[in-house]
């Protein structure tokens, strides 16, 4: 038959293994970003992180030495309260978007939370200088932990809505069934059962939060030294990176580099543990 | 039963109490009077009238679509999960109004217990955390108590000699029978009046089948039993009455043999010669 010629034949591998070969360049060029980061990173970084560095506060203009432990305990500090603002909006938002709420008010609320994942980070440092660092008159701790809160809570709310969503309607009836009343059902038998994956979208949030340096720029403001109120400036990570990678010297650049790399190394461990909590678990739903 | 509150204690004082088998026992569970339901316009059940003997096995046959499994879940309030839901009509359990202003819900459901077509064991806990979570969530803490129920509720489901060992396995790692006979058990902990059964072995294969059928049999010695099937000779074996539903009407209810052996109305014929459905 026509079909089976050789000509025709020869021809489809060809089409076939120059789709195949641009598919594997493809994916290759996704991941290549990430390699080239963490090997300048590696390269430029390494060198400097060292125990002074993880240990001790910034070495004075001009001097050489010094470290950035006020900036990584601040960024913990950050993300704490951050957390405590978004974790508990974000869930428990998610939680009526998929339990309660009707049709119309959910594709509403689902449309504004989109809108807020898609506001860039730099205006929610404007939003929250606007209404708490000119209120206030200062910048604080408590200014830009409100800043990453917000930012977390449309992305902690559109995931835990997802999981949620993903228990089979089986189980709530189970619980019903039993005469137990829905809050109960909802918080003991749904969440239990997406716990993991809402503990998996709070951990992104984090992580995505961790990175972000705009919306600390006016309002946590940064801080060479320790803070010691959260009503005073405070020194984060990112910050601190940005600051020094900007300067003039030599050796703060080296100490950007080795911020940038403890900075993106944390957030790899994160994803890592998310990693770990999603494994092989697809059997238990979510 | 004035407040949430206080019907939440009854429930609570009623489950520790003595089995309500001790009660005399009335000659029906339930009474349903002209009860019509509608899901948002469409007319689901329409104007059924019934009464659903007690100690006995009510099969609810008919095809795809009648509203068996509407009719079931009027009996527990649990057709109310849908949206748009409206009801016409009373429901009587053991003479008191199911539908008044005044009953809570899921009062009602801890009364009269249900098991589902598809089993589905809480995949987070445990074979044992499955039997005694009804009660559990419904304020009871008494260790002991709940240990005691939780064998006395995997024994009359048939499963204790089974599990015995395994209580504290996932309750998703026993087979397809195991876990149905264990949701069985997880309706039983809470002590209900009543246990509704929403085609409970559609799912199972015929030994796992059998089992059930053999354990319905010997629970309608302490509860009253409705089951809706597909399967009309599973509804010949196990039940004492039968009622066939077609298009949300009940066309004709009477004893089991009666219905399979000399059945009044034409349709009901049909059905069970599997002329249609």
């Amino acid at each position: 038959m026509h079909l089976e010629r050789a000509d025709n034949h020869t021809w489809r591998k060809i089409k076939s293994a120059l789709a195949s070969t641009i598919a594997f360049v493809s994916a290759i060029l996704v991941i290549s970003p990430l390699g080239l980061v963490f090997f300048h990173l590696l390269v430029n970084g390494a060198g400097s992180v060292n125990w002074d560095f993880l240990t001790k506060l910034p070495a004075p203009v001009g001097a050489v030495g010094g470290g950035m432990a006020n900036a990584i305990v601040g960024s913990l500090e950050l993300l704490a309260f951050a957390g405590v603002i978004g974790i508990p909006i974000g869930v428990l938002g998610g939680v009526y978007l998929a339990e309660y709420g009707s049709a119309r008010i959910n594709s509403v609320l689902r449309f504004l939370a989109d809108v807020l994942n898609g506001v860039p980070s730099i205006t929610w440092g404007v939003v929250v200088y606007g209404l708490v660092v000119l209120r206030f008159k200062g910048f604080s701790a408590y200014a830009g932990g409100l800043a990453l809160g917000l930012i977390m809570i449309p992305l902690i709310l559109r995931t835990t809505e997802e999981v949620v969503l993903l228990v089979p309607n089986g189980y709530r009836e189970a619980a019903l069934a039993l005469g137990v009343r829905r809050w109960k059902t909802i918080v003991h038998i749904v969440m239990k059962t997406a716990s993991r994956g809402i503990i998996t979208g709070i951990l992104l949030a984090l992580a995505r939060v961790g990175g972000e340096t705009a919306p600390l720029l006016f309002t946590a403001f940064g801080n060479r030294f320790w803070n010691h109120s959260l009503s005073q400036p405070i020194a984060a990570l990112p910050l601190q990176v940005f600051t020094y990678a900007i300067s003039p010297y030599d050796d703060w650049h080296r100490q950007a580099w080795a911020g940038a790399l403890v900075l993106v190394t944390g957030i790899f461990c994160v994803n890592v543990l998310v990693r770990i909590l999603t494994r092989g678990h697809a059997a238990s739903v979510v | 039963m004035a407040t949430p509150e206080r019907s939440v204690v009854e429930a609570v004082e009623r489950m520790t109490e003595a089995p309500s088998t001790a009660e005399p026992i009335p000659a029906c569970t339930f009474q349903v009077k002209n009860l019509s339901i509608w899901y948002g316009e469409k007319r689901a059940i329409d104007d059924v009238t019934l009464d659903i003997a007690s100690n006995a096995v009510t099969a609810i046959i008919g095809p795809s679509g009648c509203g068996k499994s509407t009719f079931i879940r009027a009996l527990n309030r649990m057709h109310e999960l849908v949206p748009k839901t409206r009801v016409e009509g009373t429901v009587f359990l053991n003479g008191e109004d199911l539908y008044s202003s005044t009953v809570d819900p899921a009062i009602v459901r801890r009364r009269v217990g249900m098991v589902f077509q598809k089993s589905n064991p809480f995949p987070t806990m445990s074979i044992g955390e499955n039997v005694v979570i009804g009660l559990r969530l419904n304020g009871v803490r008494d260790r002991k108590f709940l240990n005691e129920r939780l064998e006395k509720s995997l024994r009359m489901a048939a499963l204790w000699d089974e599990v015995k060992e395994d209580l504290h396995k996932p309750g998703t790692s026993l087979s397809g029978g195991q876990q149905q006979r264990l949701c069985i058990a997880r309706a039983l902990a809470v002590e209900p009046e009543v246990l509704l059964m929403d085609e409970p072995c559609s799912a199972l294969d015929p030994i796992a089948t059998a089992k059930i059928e053999e354990l319905i049999y010997e629970l309608k010695a302490k509860y009253t039993i409705v089951t809706v099937t597909h399967n009309m000779q599973q509804a010949g074996r196990v039940s004492d009455y039968t009622a066939f539903f077609y298009l949300g009407r009940l066309i004709e209810f009477g004893p089991t043999t009666k219905i399979f052996t000399n059945p009044t109305e034409r349709q009901t014929e049909d059905y069970i010669t599997g002329r249609f459905g």
